[in-house]
């Protein structure tokens, strides 16, 4: 029996967030609470790290699988597995952790440990959401991180906080309570195909469902999904919570969060019902691709950095969509890498934000000017990431977007044209902020505030080494990503190819 | 067997008769009788006792006994400051509950129509008396009477419904009707229709099923909190126990006729419920709709009644009594003599000044919202399944949809707790030992039923699996 390390993943963050509980909260300690968390954070980090090391990146199937029977009587089983697809998802969640606890270290005073204690926690639901092979466990990770988020952004955000707490949870849970029926049913349809109920996602690929009940059952984890994402229209909630959330919040909402509806889309919507998904793709790709555009637009009217910023989420994140849409090597590969890439520049662009709102208290572009002669280092750093998420050749957000578009061309070049337009719009309001913020004078408010600290070095450089690795060396991620990405093409296609022969 | 079964109803409601006597150590009298009680009920598993064919201790009622067996304890603990702080009549007090669930756990074993109605007067009487127990304030006193009369009403539905019963059957005994039922399910007869629909709407009044629900938030906002926790919890638990016993036993030859209407009154509830959750103030009136939702999803599970939908009633009955208590534990620990600290607003800050409490109160009231992974969220789950699994899509559709609405209502409280700064500075006395430890147990039990619920839901369903 080995070391169950995807296990170690989930439980070490919910440990630590024990461990803080026997810590008592005043401000002398505050310190040592930051730092128990930050620890548990890194050591999951490089615990992630080491199954990314381990991983047969030839093979397609689940890594590290750990089976228990968890209700046995409904064929529920504590079931978990890495393959190409969640494995450099989980180690993003283990990379943003750390950062996003950094990135919060002065911000955050006021209750300090709960602070530590719902960021673990959530990154636990994280690891959980990306390592659940088991329908049912994957539904209560996926459920259970809203609480920690809830509280994050409705304890330690800004002034509209509980507006934008709420709204993030009711939406989310509209969205995914549908899924839950969805899974229920797909769980009967298998007892009745084969006499056990059963929620394991392998079993279920292989379930033959008829294509009206595929109809409605994609729906409902596409509508969970969606909204998640977000996918336009659902995004409204999406700048709220990132505006009022802390600046940990958003580097983890947009970091990870966001990945988990594509992720969803990939994992299980897709591969479980291949026959629906070739029905709504296109009508999927056209959402994205309106998203492209209409994220940009709004984008570049924002007065607010964090705004602006949510909006190009929403722009990106319909990249993302358009590659899984596309469903071809390209379009998929280029989809996970774009998911990583957007964890990494967003995540960074979110935190820079942060920084700044903590020198001044205030996010509005309006108020920033000629930062470049006040603090170069921060600028710099600012510039890479604010290129990185333009998609410039030789970070990583060209690589990309580039597999995204080429995948969408070979399937449909319209909706390729499209999007492409989406990445001129993304260089117009990313430079344009840009310029605003960091060029021109330097009006008085601005002129004495420091560069970067030590721990915001410490928070910027793994962003932008990240950001350049990936760009340079992009094989070193699509390698192990590879063989599971065309299990699941393959698995998707099903459908699709049953219809045409049928069509024949 | 018989006589075992006489002993335990012996232990059950000897503890009742042995309280009023004694002063001093009420309560902890009151939780050895009931634990006298749980013993006697797990020597009975698996015997499926019955004496004089009117009261039965099978399995099924056994599970309910000890859910019921639970309410009582958690109750009785955290009734304990409430009954010092309003300096209500102890001895009346304790008896008074512990008259009533004898009332509700001989409605759980009863096997005829009219020991269940006599077992439904036992209980109502002892909780009428409980609601109004506080005679000086008018609140109490109101809600007292309204619960009565209505109360009252409903008893007369149930005893149109048994007479009709009896004058289709000849008898009153539930085997008897059933087997009768079944002879004639192909054509029933207007009087048979009418005894199953005076019976519906008696035991629809006492689970709070709309349109039948007017007398709940009345009679929960009334009542000391510690009642209301009672009552909402093991009323619902015995008369869904009855209802239950009656429809899928005597009555499930009629099935096509009172599923469709059990549909309707299922989704009403469950949408009237949370809608008009929403708009509480006052949070005691807001878990009294939440516990109008949560009869609503109850009988989503009644009416699927396959062998996950029967396992889900008395799993989402045991999780609901424990989480509801421990709600209605902590409302009662914030609130004061004068009745301030019931509303929402009165809950703000509440983090700041005590943490414990307010984290307690969070787990159950997310529990309750069905979040994973508490005990709620498997109550739900295995509810929803059974509508699937019996192809009532739609009411699994209307369930889950109403529980995002509940949600937002929950949330309140919690947003109240924890993102609120406080405004009022009223003091909040300290927690007694005994009560705080209920709730911790209950929070306990709320986590260990939502992550390790697997013994507890196959002993759910196999006590209801061998019955019906």
């Amino acid at each position: 029996m080995h070391f169950p390390i995807l296990t170690s993943l989930i439980a070490l963050p919910i440990l630590g967030s024990l461990a803080l509980l026997f810590v008592k909260d005043t401000e002398q300690n505050e310190g040592v609470i930051r730092r128990i968390a930050l620890i548990v954070a890194c050591l999951v980090f490089v615990e992630s790290l080491l199954v990314w090391a381990r991983f047969d990146p030839a093979s397609a199937d689940f890594q590290f699988v750990e089976r228990r029977a968890w209700i046995p009587a409904f064929g529920i089983s504590y079931a978990i597995g890495v393959d190409g697809i969640s494995l450099l998802l989980v180690v993003l969640t283990g990379f943003l952790t750390p950062i996003a606890l950094l990135s919060s270290w002065e911000s955050v005073h006021r209750k300090t440990r709960a602070f530590c204690i719902f960021i673990l926690l959530l990154e636990s639901a994280m690891m959980g959401v990306f390592v659940a092979i088991d329908l049912f466990l994957f539904y209560v990770f996926w459920d259970a991180m809203l609480i920690p988020m809830y509280f994050l952004i409705g304890i330690w955000g800004y002034d509209r906080r509980i507006y934008a707490a709420v709204k993030f949870i009711l939406y989310t849970m509209a969205g995914s309570v549908l899924m839950l029926l969805a899974i229920l049913a797909l769980a009967v349809l298998n007892e009745s195909a084969t006499g056990h109920y059963s929620f394991d996602l392998q079993t279920l690929y292989g379930l033959s469902i008829s294509a009206g009940a595929q109809f409605w059952l994609f729906l409902a984890f596409a509508l969970a999904f969606a909204i998640k994402v977000p996918l336009f229209p659902f995004h409204t909630w999406l700048p709220d919570a990132h505006v009022e959330a802390p600046t940990a919040g958003s580097v983890i909402l947009a970091g990870v969060l966001l990945k988990m509806g594509t992720y969803g889309l990939v994992r299980f919507a897709f591969p479980l019902f291949p026959t629906a998904a070739a029905f709504f793709a296109p009508y999927l790709a056209f959402l994205a691709v309106v998203g492209i555009i209409y994220g940009a637009l709004v984008a570049m009217v924002q007065p607010d950095l964090k705004k602006l910023v949510a909006y190009s989420s929403v722009s990106h994140l319909g990249f993302v969509v358009l590659g899984i849409a596309a469903m071809n090597t390209q379009g998929v590969q280029g989809a996970v890498y774009q998911m990583l890439n957007h964890g990494v520049s967003t995540g960074g662009l979110f935190a820079i934000v942060g920084m700044l709102s903590d020198r001044r208290h205030t996010r509005l572009i309006s108020e920033f000017g000629g930062l470049k002669r006040v603090m170069p280092r921060l600028v710099a750093a600012f510039l890479l990431v604010t290129l990185s998420s333009i998609g410039l050749p030789g970070l990583n957000g060209f690589v990309g977007e580039f597999l995204i578009l080429l995948g969408a061309f070979i399937w449909n070049p319209q909706f390729a044209a499209f999007a492409a337009t989406g990445v001129i719009l993304s260089a117009t309001y990313m430079l344009w902020m840009f310029q605003r913020v960091n060029y021109g004078s330097v009006s008085e408010k601005n002129s004495t505030l420091p560069d970067l600290k030590s721990r915001e070095w410490a928070l910027i450089v793994p962003i932008v080494a990240m950001a350049v690795l990936m760009g340079v060396l992009p094989n070193l991620f699509l390698r192990p990503m590879a063989p599971s990405v065309e299990r699941m093409i393959n698995q998707s296609r099903r459908g699709a190819a049953v219809e045409i022969r049928a069509g024949r | 067997m018989a006589c075992v079964t006489a002993a335990a109803i012996a232990a059950m409601t000897a503890e009742a008769f042995r309280t009023p006597g004694e002063r001093m150590p009420i309560g902890p009298l009151g939780v050895i009788g009931l634990l006298g009680a749980a013993v006697a009920a797990l020597l009975l598993w698996d015997r499926h006792a019955a004496s004089f064919g009117v009261v039965v201790a099978d399995n099924f009622a056994l599970f309910v006994t000890v859910t019921l067996i639970v309410v009582g304890i958690l109750s009785l603990a955290i009734s304990g400051p409430i009954v010092e702080r309003e300096n209500l009549p102890k001895g009346e007090y304790y008896a008074l509950m512990l008259f009533s669930l004898s009332g509700m756990i001989l409605m759980a074993m009863a096997a005829d129509l009219l020991v269940i109605f006599l077992a439904l007067e036992v209980l109502s009487l002892g909780v009428y008396v409980l609601t109004g127990i506080r005679r000086d304030v008018p609140t109490a006193t109101e809600a007292a009477f309204k619960y009565f009369l209505l109360g009252a009403f409903s008893s007369a539905f149930f005893l149109y419904g048994i007479a009709f019963a009896y004058g289709v059957a000849g008898s009153t005994r539930l085997d008897r009707i059933g087997s009768l039922m079944a002879a004639q399910a192909m054509s029933p007869t207007p009087m048979q229709l009418l005894a199953m629909a005076l019976l519906l709407v008696g035991f629809a009044f006492k689970v709070s099923a709309v349109p039948f629900h007017m007398w709940t938030p009345d009679a929960y906002e009334g009542a000391p909190s510690p009642v209301t926790g009672f009552m909402s919890t093991g009323v619902k638990a015995a008369a869904f126990a009855a209802f239950t016993r009656v429809f899928l036993s005597a009555l499930e030859p009629l099935r096509g006729e009172w599923s469709d209407a059990l549909q309707v009154i299922a989704i009403a509830t469950m949408i009237v419920g949370t809608v008009v959750g929403v708009a509480q103030s006052n949070v005691k009136r807001m878990l009294a709709y939440s516990s109008i939702a949560h009869a609503g999803y109850l009988l989503v599970a009644l009416i699927a009644a396959n062998d996950i939908g029967k396992g889900a009633i008395l799993f989402y009955l045991l999780t609901y009594a424990v989480t509801n208590l421990g709600a209605f534990g902590v409302v009662g620990l914030i609130e004061r003599d004068d009745r301030t600290g019931d509303s929402i607003v009165d809950y703000a800050g509440l983090w700041n000044v005590r943490p414990g409490l307010a984290a307690l109160m969070t787990i159950f009231l997310l529990s309750l919202g069905g979040f994973p992974p508490l005990a709620g969220f498997i109550a739900k789950w295995y509810v929803f399944t059974a509508a699937i699994k019996a192809g009532y899509t739609w009411l699994a559709i209307v369930g889950v949809l109403t529980s995002v609405i509940s949600v937002f209502f929950y949330l309140r409280i919690v947003v109240m707790m924890y993102m609120t700064p406080s405004t009022t500075s009223l003091p909040i006395p300290p927690t007694p030992k005994v009560a705080g430890a209920a709730l911790v147990a209950s929070a306990i039990i709320v986590f260990y039923l939502g992550i390790l619920p697997t013994q507890v839901l196959n002993w759910a369903a196999a006590s209801i699996g061998s019955i019906f």
